[in-house]
């Protein structure tokens, strides 16, 4: 069949009128949102970056109560991962966050940063702080104190997290919420274990005890 | 403002996950470390709690004046091409995020990093030590002026060259918010042989590379570099309310 290249189709019998919420109008039918920025792993040379002197500090040193958590973090061969960072974030004694974001207000708990960065050269990672107290777990109860951890290395795309729980806070973990939904396994690798000075706190990134971690 | 609440009240925000289309996997094969590291059990989700919700507020305390300029250390020069490298950090409402905390970490020129385990046979450079950190202002925006990294092998297959990269750390202002990546420069030929890289689902991936920045650009001085850096934000779909008003 032959095209007649000037026989065009007559204009449409109304104009087109764009209304909001119309496919293609141009509006927009849903919020905007940008896509964030992917994450890359931490590398090798994160001491380069990411070395602060005061970053094993969650507590200033010296703070009534305060105590160290050490652990290691282990690969799926059962080897010492020397090269990672932990990261912790809690709430203090008193349950509240040094942090604006924080609704009922921001702590103002003497010495208190509640943030602590650590690497594991040493073959452990160490933090000093004190124990959180218990937060709204927003469903009408109160979660039992615990940290929220990020694991950073070479060899992990991204971030991954986890909690510590106190093992000598039985009642308070029989209440969490978070705790009560995972099997009795899995709430073990969350328990941080007292000691002389502290508590200990393996992290297992594979194998028959890996960790519980969480997606966020 | 909308959010999950509690019994005290609290109206917390809930922050967006990306979908897994977009979001890097913490494991790829083709990157070798992360087989005996990735954990292989799916995780289990945390509902945006309090801690969640909150996080450290780090500025200018940890920031000192020379930390914005890598191209000058111990009283000379760095060697390399400078380049200023600029842009926004925002969440993904397309806010600024202001008074955040950037920190930047590199290798020099030649592609090496000061550091005790890169002992690959190139130079380093007395004049640069690979680290910055800079605090973004009220519009959510960062600068820094530093000498492009170089490229430089890394063992994880025969060949393997990583592509020029800085490294970068943010916070934003929620636990749920905290970041590490790297930064990519446009067209780079290593782009195809790189894991690391290749890990990013590919919809994502031009999202981790740079502009090159004509109108920032330094006349006699230095290239420039955009890259604007998108955190998690707020999920701000609206939740039915009953007749107090309270989230359902």
């Amino acid at each position: 069949m032959t095209v007649d290249p000037l026989d065009v189709p007559p204009n449409p019998s109304e104009p087109f009128q764009p209304r909001s919420g119309q496919r293609g109008s141009g509006f927009l039918t849903g919020p905007l949102r940008l896509g964030t920025t992917p994450s890359a792993t931490v590398g090798p040379y994160l001491a380069i970056g990411l070395t602060w002197p005061d970053g094993v500090y969650a507590a200033e040193e010296g703070t009534a109560g305060g105590f160290w958590i050490r652990g290691r973090v282990t690969d799926g061969n059962g080897d010492v991962v020397p090269d990672a960072l932990i990261e912790t974030w809690q709430a203090d004694p008193d349950g509240r966050f040094a942090s604006p974001e924080d609704p009922r207000g921001a702590s103002t708990y003497p010495g208190f940063r509640g943030y602590a960065r650590a690497q594991t050269l040493s073959g452990e990672f160490e933090v000093f702080t004190l124990k959180p107290g218990r937060v709204p777990d927003g469903e009408g109860g109160l979660q039992a104190p615990h940290i929220d951890v990020s694991v950073f290395a070479r060899g992990l795309l991204d971030r991954v997290v986890t909690r510590i729980y106190f093992a000598d806070e039985a009642d308070a973990n029989a209440e969490d919420a978070v705790l009560r939904g995972l099997s009795e396994d899995q709430r073990a690798t969350l328990l941080a274990t007292p000691g002389e000075d502290g508590y200990r706190f393996d992290v297992s990134l594979q194998g028959e005890r890996e960790t519980v971690f969480f997606a966020v | 403002m909308t959010g999950t609440t509690s019994d005290s009240g609290l109206h917390l925000p809930r922050y967006l996950r990306e979908d897994a289309a977009t979001r890097t996997p913490v494991g790829f094969p083709d990157y070798r470390s992360t087989g005996l590291r990735a954990p292989l059990r799916t995780p289990v989700d945390l509902p945006h709690r309090l801690t969640e919700v909150t996080g450290p507020v780090l500025g200018e305390d940890r920031v000192l004046p020379h930390d914005a300029d890598l191209t000058w250390r111990n009283g000379g020069e760095a060697l390399g091409q400078r380049i200023l490298v600029h842009g926004r950090v925002l969440d993904s409402d397309g806010r600024p995020v202001p008074g955040a905390l950037v920190e930047v970490w590199q290798a020099n020129s030649s592609g090496r990093y000061r550091h005790v385990v890169d002992n690959w046979p190139a130079p380093l450079d007395p004049h640069f030590d690979g680290l910055g950190r800079v605090v973004t202002d009220s519009l959510g925006r960062y600068e820094f002026l530093t000498i492009k990294p170089g490229a430089y092998p890394w063992g994880n297959h025969h060949n393997a060259w990583r592509p020029a990269h800085i490294h970068f750390s943010l916070f934003g202002r929620a636990f749920t918010q905290r970041l590490v990546t790297q930064m990519y420069f446009p067209d780079d030929p290593l782009f195809g042989q790189d894991p690391i890289y290749n890990a990013i689902p590919a919809a994502a991936r031009h999202r981790a590379v740079s502009r090159y920045s004509l109108e920032r650009t330094q006349d006699n001085w230095a290239l420039a570099f955009e890259w604007d850096i998108v955190l998690r934000g707020v999920d701000q779909t609206p939740f039915e309310t009953d007749d107090d008003g309270d989230v359902a």
